[in-house]
């Protein structure tokens, strides 16, 4: 999902996430009406959400503490994102790039149906941010968990969405909707090509006025 | 607060030996005697005065109060910081700053003249400072990582749980040391009526005696005991607080 700033990308995440009341309309998550805490939905949220007073094992086993469940699989959630050796630090001990991790991790543990990330990378440098792209893809290709992504980064729509929506300037609504055959490539004509076509449905959503 | 060594204790000491001195010797009264002359009658009194034995009352006093205020003062404290509203933030700005000491005949009248008032009447002071303090801290914490613990299907006690006590965990250290002076000081009032034992009453009796080695002998076992309390709260926030010295 890709749209300018304040256009409600980050309200709309809630929203499916069931952090906030739906105002008008239904809205369905793998059929039924989006329910608050919904146990197979995860949010990664744009300042990652770690809490300063929990070892990175510690933010990772949170959500299976919280459900009273084993905490084993933290361990293994670290070590799918490339993180076991840290486990023991304090999240201000982290790269910005380590800290994505132990979010993505804290997410994995729960074995989400359904993965809601806020802008996850923007934080970052734009080489730990492909370095996180590609970590994100090989997860989603490995685990087939559903994937909402947003994001302002027009590349980065382009280069992990199956499907893309453009949303206009507040208030935000759907402009344009690409499927897209070239998920995982940075180099090939199908992704500038659709680079530019999403760049011309934004840029005639934001020139209209919105 | 930096890790403190062996030798920055040594220099305060000595810093607060030549104020000590230097006051001395500038007053010259006996109501100020010299630092050896009242480190000598610490030293007799402790050894084989009632120094120990007054200062086992007093401490036990103040740390009753503390523990009592700490139970009541951190949940309430806290729940007033996360869901208390205005109502309950105005009550207690206009309950706190009212002087607590003057109740003192009142509590007389209904708890009597024993330890329990004595007690009480500090509680009732350090109570209210951390309360104030815990609520504060309690309101303040960053809204995102609340939605944090939401996401990850946590209720409102996994918030208290994982989110706002541990927030709040370093300024309620904060209370706990501002308190400790506060406690000292009101321990000193509370045992002016009534009572032949704590430190309090210790320092009085000396005072009318003119015993002014033993008086500030006195003195000189409440700043320990306070400064015992300091100590005691930076191990235990240490203990408790693990990210804060992480970061330090």
């Amino acid at each position: 999902m890709v749209g300018p700033s304040g256009c409600g990308k980050t309200t709309l995440l809630s929203l499916i996430a069931g952090l906030a009341p739906v105002s008008q309309g239904v809205l369905r998550v793998a059929g039924s009406p989006v329910q608050p805490r919904r146990p197979g939905t995860a949010l990664i949220m744009q300042d990652y959400g770690l809490l300063p007073w929990k070892t990175a094992r510690e933010n990772v086993a949170l959500g299976l503490r919280i459900r009273s469940m084993d905490p084993a699989p933290a361990d293994l959630a670290l070590k799918e994102v490339g993180i076991a050796e840290l486990a023991n630090r304090w999240p201000h001990q982290l790269s910005g790039g380590q800290r994505q991790r132990v979010a993505i991790a804290r997410s994995l543990a729960l074995s989400p149906d359904l993965l809601l990330m806020d802008e996850p990378f923007s934080a970052l440098d734009a080489l730990t941010r492909e370095e996180m792209q590609d970590l994100l893809l090989s997860i989603w290709r490995k685990r087939q968990t559903s994937l909402v992504l947003v994001t302002h980064s027009i590349t980065e729509a382009v280069y992990l969405g199956q499907q893309i929506i453009v949303l206009s300037p507040r208030p935000g609504r759907i402009i344009g909707h690409f499927q897209n055959g070239a998920v995982g490539d940075r180099r090939s004509p199908a992704f500038f090509g659709l680079v530019n076509e999403v760049r011309d449905a934004l840029e005639k959503g934001v020139s209209s006025g919105g | 607060m930096a890790r403190s060594r062996w030798y920055h204790y040594v220099i305060a000491l000595g810093i607060m030996a030549l104020v000590w001195e230097g006051l001395a010797l500038y007053l010259s009264i006996s109501a100020f005697p010299r630092l050896a002359d009242a480190a000598s009658a610490f030293v007799k009194n402790v050894v084989d005065g009632p120094i120990l034995k007054h200062f086992a009352v007093s401490a036990y006093r103040a740390t009753l109060a503390t523990i009592i205020s700490l139970a009541i003062g951190l949940p309430l404290g806290l729940y007033l910081g996360r869901s208390g509203g205005p109502v309950g933030a105005v009550l207690l700005y206009l309950s706190h700053p009212i002087p607590k000491v003057v109740f003192l005949p009142v509590i007389i009248v209904v708890l009597g003249i024993g330890d329990l008032s004595k007690i009480f009447l500090i509680t009732l002071v350090i109570f209210f400072q951390i309360l104030v303090t815990v609520k504060d801290a309690a309101s303040g914490v960053p809204q995102g990582l609340i939605r944090s613990v939401q996401s990850l299907g946590g209720g409102e006690w996994a918030i208290y749980r994982h989110v706002i006590l541990p927030a709040t965990l370093p300024a309620i250290f904060t209370a706990l040391r501002l308190s400790t002076g506060t406690a000292v000081a009101v321990l000193f009032f509370a045992e002016t009526y009534a009572t032949q034992l704590g430190l309090g009453s210790m320092v009085w009796d000396a005072w009318s005696m003119r015993d002014y080695g033993l008086m500030f002998a006195g003195v000189m076992a409440m700043a320990l005991m306070g400064f015992g309390f300091y100590v005691l709260l930076d191990w235990a926030e240490r203990l408790v607080c693990p990210w804060v010295e992480a970061r330090r």
